[in-house]
């Protein structure tokens, strides 16, 4: 299963289409891998199980328990910022040991284990550690799952690969809350059966990672990757950002990611403007889910026949859409209904996409650590970028403040343009 | 993997799922009957065979006893509170009373689940209901019943998305008016006014007989302040440090109120009260933590809610004097959210 980096991005440019030829520009037909099928449903799992208790948590401790919300919020920002580091130390350390499904399978192995904790756990601190094992797990298993996904995928595909992965992990994200939803339905206090039912599926997603994802290695052992410029691979990870183009892509992802502020604003912003029925408020949410999930595997082709970085730039410029519908004085369904479409197209336009981007250009024994930094730097830019739109929020009024930084995103946009495009004229043509 | 070892994986594979979703629907099957069992089974609390009637001179509140009648409106007179309760077939979340209306904060569940507020007739007949941003935490009506104000906690969808704030506002019992959400009114601290993002206002109590000012807790930057507002300036004022939940007495003189001992991330909310025309603080002696917005009995006697140890989603109402000298006793058994009747 080895793949050199050559090989994984086709030599092309990726800022102009792949030019393989006049006659089409892919010659392999698209087969999708059972490894990435697979992970996708052990994704989904996971994600039915996650997003079906924290659908539900604020209500269960606030509600239930008669917990202060308060501070399980300053709590929650914390083990955010320590979910979002962790991802480049389990990148590093999955490129250590050079098997990526080890430290996956230790990921979701740890929330699943928070999943157990949960059922016993009912004190503010317990409840508190449960959460933060849940986080910690899901940093810990994201760059390695995405290697493996970039190991098993063809490269011709890869974007194409990552959006499958990415609708049936979207899948679960939508269903996840629908079927807490349900069960609260059914009994109003039946937070112990969410939990249940949320331990199930948690346990199910590890077994299937355990027992049909193959132990996919992303290095050959002894031999450092063909390309690489930082000798073998046992290099300070720092170095990696010397690496042509992942240095440039993780400036412009964190540069954009700045100007990203969270979608939870753009719901409010919309509801601030339209009034529109408070109720509707959680099918936003999954608006942007189902869109998401719809896009993900069309905007995944079009990355590997237009160029990825196209792609990612372009799903920026549907945010700065959304901002600029959502600034509008205009009121209505119509324009809330595009601004939650955009937004889907925007996630399906850059989630798979960075992490396929990336993973191109990272040389293959540093394969995690790459995808890792790459998560790490978007979510410490947008975890900023949501406190500092709070701020503007105050300054300016949701319009205005939403104006401002749409302004800041079309020149970030631009210049991303400029950044990624000198990256990838940097590298050598294959 | 060789065919062999494929086969049997893909068979412990089924196997564990098989048991897992056997003892998930298993344990989902138990705990609807278990649900369906308590909700038919005779109250834990003596319940009175009429329905209730709104009467001065009685305590309104949530009823908490599992069983027959759980989370519904209950009553019980003020010179009798542990004896028979009369409930009211209407189930709220947070609940408080005048003899004009009531307001009732409600969770409906659904596979979209939000929140409402009703306002209730004296006949329990809902008058006029309407959407609620988020998870019910305080609310209060003025004495003649005209103004409602309303807390909740705003949450994510998930806790991806963001911690948690809370919404406040008052709107007028007609629905008319109102001041939306307070955090857009003017913060002011020694004069300065508070730009800062993370401001939060919760817990309103009405100042008697008028119909313009009322109390609140405003929270910025780690700071909490019991704040004076104004509806027609559209400003809040602090004037105190470290009060929550306040809770003016019925003759307007002192504030009730929750203190925090501890710190931000571990509160431990002692039972205090604020003399208003000396700014005189004196901390009862409750050593329980009480994370609720206090109601006065009369002008001498606090009423609070404390959950109940080992019994989740049950509570009871307690009472102390506003004296330190004096201890703690349990007032009305499984019930939650108290307002008196006056």
């Amino acid at each position: 299963m080895y793949l050199s980096m050559s090989d994984r991005n086709g030599g092309k440019k990726d800022l102009a289409p792949p030019a393989t030829g006049p006659a089409g520009p892919l010659q392999t037909p698209f087969r999708l891998s059972p490894v990435i099928l697979w992970l996708g449903v052990v994704s989904m799992l996971t994600d039915v199980s996650s997003e079906s208790v924290s659908a539900i948590l604020p209500l269960y401790i606030t509600g239930f328990l008669g917990l202060s919300a308060i501070a399980f919020g300053i709590l929650d920002g914390i083990n955010q910022g320590a979910s979002a580091v962790v991802r480049i130390a389990a990148g590093y350390a999955s490129d250590r040991i050079g098997s990526p499904k080890r430290v996956a399978l230790a990921g979701y192995g740890l929330s699943m284990v928070a999943r157990i904790g949960l059922l016993f756990a009912s004190g503010f601190w317990a409840l508190s550690a449960v959460v933060a094992g849940d986080r910690i797990g899901k940093g810990i298993r994201t760059a390695p799952r995405d290697a493996l996904i970039t190991v098993s995928a063809q490269p011709e595909h890869l974007a194409r690969h990552f959006g499958v992965h990415r609708m049936l992990d979207n899948i679960g994200a939508a269903g996840g809350p629908l079927l807490a939803f349900f069960i609260l339905m059914l009994m109003p206090n039946g937070y112990g059966t969410v939990f249940v039912v949320s331990l199930a599926f948690a346990i199910i997603g590890v077994a299937v990672l355990a027992l049909l994802v193959p132990n996919l290695k992303t290095r050959q052992p002894g031999s450092a990757a063909p390309d690489s410029k930082t000798g073998p691979g046992r290099g300070f990870r720092w170095r990696l950002l010397r690496e042509p183009g992942l240095g440039r892509l993780l400036v412009a992802a964190g540069l954009l990611g700045l100007l990203t502020v969270g979608d939870g604003f753009i719901y409010l912003v919309l509801q601030d403007r339209d009034s529109f029925a408070v109720q509707w408020f959680p099918l936003l949410y999954v608006g942007t889910n189902v869109v998401f999930l719809i896009l993900a595997v069309p905007l995944g082709r079009l990355a590997d026949r237009w160029g990825k970085a196209r792609v990612f730039i372009a799903g920026h410029v549907a945010l700065l859409a959304c901002y600029l519908l959502a600034a509008a004085p205009v009121g209505g369904l119509g324009p809330t209904v595009a601004c939650l479409v955009l937004l889907g197209a925007f996630y399906a336009a850059t989630d798979g996409v960075l992490a396929a981007l990336a993973s191109q250009l990272t040389p293959p024994d540093k394969l995690a650590t790459g995808l890792g930094a790459a998560q790490t730097v978007v979510a410490l830019s947008r975890m900023t970028a949501s406190v500092g739109f709070g701020v503007l929020w105050f300054a300016l009024g949701p319009s205005v403040a939403m104006v401002v930084v749409g302004s800041f995103l079309a020149v970030g946009v631009v210049a991303s343009w400029f950044i990624l495009r000198g990256g990838l004229r940097q590298r050598p043509a294959a | 993997m060789t065919a062999v070892g494929s086969k049997l994986r893909w068979g412990i594979l089924l196997v564990v799922t098989a048991l897992v979703v056997v003892a998930a629907g298993a344990y989902a099957a138990v705990a609807f009957q278990r649900f369906q069992d308590s909700r038919t089974a005779v109250s834990t609390a003596r319940v009175a065979s009429g329905a209730a009637v709104l009467a001065r001179g009685s305590v309104l509140f949530r009823n908490t006893a599992p069983g027959q009648g759980y989370g519904m409106i209950g009553t019980v007179p003020l010179s009798d509170p542990a004896g028979e309760r009369s409930l009211a077939g209407v189930a709220c979340d947070r609940v408080y009373g005048t003899l004009q209306n009531i307001v009732c904060l409600k969770t409906s569940r659904g596979l979209v689940t939000s929140f409402e507020a009703v306002l209730l007739n004296p006949d329990w007949q809902p008058a006029r209901n309407w959407a609620v941003p988020g998870i019910p935490s305080r609310t209060r009506l003025n004495a003649d019943g005209t103004l409602v104000a309303t807390t909740v906690f705003v949450t994510g969808h998930s806790y991806g998305s963001g911690g948690f704030s809370t919404e406040t506002s008052i709107t007028t019992a007609q629905g008319s008016g109102g001041t939306g959400n307070l955090e857009d009114f003017a913060l002011l601290v020694n004069g300065t006014r508070v730009t800062a993002a993370d401001r939060n206002i919760w817990g309103v109590t009405f100042a008697p007989g008028q119909s313009d000012t009322f109390y609140a807790t405003a929270a910025s930057s780690g700071r909490i302040w019991l704040v004076q507002g104004s509806i027609s300036a559209r400003t809040l004022t602090a004037i105190h440090d470290g009060v929550e939940c306040p809770s003016l007495s019925p003759d307007g003189t002192r504030i009730a109120y929750k203190k925090n001992t501890g710190s931000p991330l571990a509160a431990h909310w002692r039972v205090a009260f604020l003399d208003l025309a000396t700014g005189k603080e004196t901390v009862l002696s409750e050593p329980r933590s009480v994370d609720d917005q206090i109601e006065w009995r009369d002008d001498q006697t606090l009423l609070y809610g404390l959950a109940r140890d080992g019994a989740a989603g049950d509570s009871d109402i307690w009472q102390i004097s506003a004296d330190p000298a004096s201890r703690s006793s349990l007032y009305i058994e499984h019930a939650w959210s108290p307002s008196v009747l006056r």
